[in-house]
């Protein structure tokens, strides 16, 4: 061991040679060369599999803390929800035989707006390890058809947008995350408006709705969608419900929050959309 | 080599609880900074160069993953674990007040390094919202978490220091 270490140089010129090589493929990074998937391709064999076991630890743990808290109200919700399924039970066949001739006619007046995508599920394996952002991995990559800028959605709300991809991985950046925006607009009044990302907001649940027109008559409760003229996100997807709109400083916008319809502190299953804005 | 092993063992493990189970044991969506309680460790009870490939590697793994360049969080991990080595000559066994102001002092330098390069420099300037929420509150958690992580780490150095004395003495 001693024979060895003699030609060990000091720890100055090692911080040297590292900070340049880090500084230098930071700026590499941000040119095309695509060095960063290569490095999660490799690594992610190692990593993925360990990851998907851990995850299942954790979530064990965090749902017997869940267990112990929810038992006693889940019982007395239990009561409440088998009237209230007495009454559903019977307005379901009614809305059965509604929803048969709306479809009838839909067809006669070719109305039919709602959104349909191919997508495929993916699951949540493991989250940005800092408090800072709100980026998460799911285990789906290129090799099950997975492309950057494709969305991603959670039940039947926006979730967020891929933004790198690896061979069995891809790194998702949440709607909630400081940087992201999305371009959305009302689906009751076609009104456009932007939905951005705020760490100050996140423990409220809530995301910022910016750039409201002063003209726009919203609401509180009318629900927020992606709009046709975004450049990233497919029109139509569902990402919340708007509240406190008032008139900004400036006399010219409104803005206010939206509760997006996904729970991100319990994401575990995620549908990508296969199909992109912009082919 | 077997040190080698074992930290590269430690580097990974870290890094997988950091990003699965320590994401659903999280407090008000606050999460501990498990990797930088190693780095700072590392480069204590080791010394500035185990610092600085500790740091490294680990900055590296969030960068790969997480990041948005490659080398922007080795380099901040990089110079935590070298910083923390200044300290070696001061360490001793049984002291626990100085590794905890000294992971204290990195981490909330580390907040701080963010905060300015990623959020104050894209105009979010509400730095009193951000310093308690998130720099302080991640602080306090890693500083609880890193009084269970720090003695293990320390017994298994000394381990592993009395096996390489051994087999030092066996050759000399």
């Amino acid at each position: 061991m001693k024979r060895k270490t003699k030609f060990s140089f000091p720890a100055k010129y090692l911080l040297m040679i590292l900070s340049v090589l880090c500084v230098g493929t930071c700026i590499l990074s941000f040119t095309n060369v695509p060095f960063a998937a290569n490095l999660k391709d490799v690594t992610g064999y190692v990593l993925v599999p360990v990851q998907k076991g851990l995850n299942q630890v954790g979530l064990w743990f965090s749902n017997k803390a869940d267990n112990l808290k929810e038992l006693q109200s889940v019982m007395a919700e239990n009561q409440e929800l088998k009237e209230q399924l007495n009454q559903l039970m019977e307005e379901n066949s009614n809305l059965a035989q509604e929803k048969t001739e709306l479809k009838q006619l839909r067809e006669l007046y070719h109305l039919d707006q709602t959104y349909e995508y191919p997508k495929i599920a993916a699951k949540v394996i493991g989250k940005d390890p800092g408090n800072w952002f709100r980026i998460f991995q799911i285990d789906k990559g290129s090799e099950d058809g997975i492309e950057v800028d494709m969305n991603v959605l959670s039940g039947n709300g926006l979730a967020g947008i891929v933004t790198s991809v690896s061979e069995h991985t891809a790194t998702v950046r949440a709607i909630i995350d400081d940087s992201s925006i999305v371009g959305a607009q009302f689906s009751a009044t076609s009104d456009i408006c932007n939905v951005a990302g705020d760490l100050t907001l996140m423990n409220t649940g809530k995301i910022r709705v910016e750039d409201i027109s002063k003209e726009a008559e919203i609401e509180d409760g009318y629900t927020l969608v992606t709009s046709t003229i975004s450049s990233k996100y497919l029109p139509g997807i569902l990402i919340g419900y708007v509240s406190d709109i008032k008139i900004d400083a400036n006399n010219l916008t409104k803005s206010g929050y939206v509760t997006p319809v996904v729970d991100f502190e319990r994401l575990q299953y995620v549908l990508v959309i296969t199909q992109r804005k912009q082919q | 080599m077997l040190r080698r092993i074992f930290t590269g063992f430690c580097i990974i493990l870290f890094f997988l609880l950091q990003v699965t189970l320590f994401q659903h044991l999280s407090m008000a969506s606050i999460t501990p900074n498990l990797l930088l309680i190693l780095t700072f460790e590392f480069g204590f009870i080791r010394g500035k160069k185990t610092g600085i490939w500790v740091g490294f590697f680990s900055g590296l793994l969030l960068d790969i993953y997480y990041g948005t360049g490659i080398g922007f969080y080795a380099l901040i991990y990089m110079y935590i674990g070298f910083l923390n080595g200044y300290f070696h000559k001061l360490f001793y066994d049984e002291d626990i007040t100085l590794p905890l102001l000294l992971l204290c002092g990195s981490n909330l330098s580390y907040g701080m390094i963010i905060y300015i390069c990623r959020f104050l420099l894209y105009n979010r300037l509400d730095f009193f919202y951000y310093f308690p929420h998130v720099i302080l509150a991640e602080t306090i958690y890693t500083i609880v978490i890193s009084l269970m992580v720090y003695r293990p780490i320390l017994k298994m150095n000394r381990i592993l220091e009395g096996l390489e004395k051994r087999s030092a003495s066996k050759f000399g």
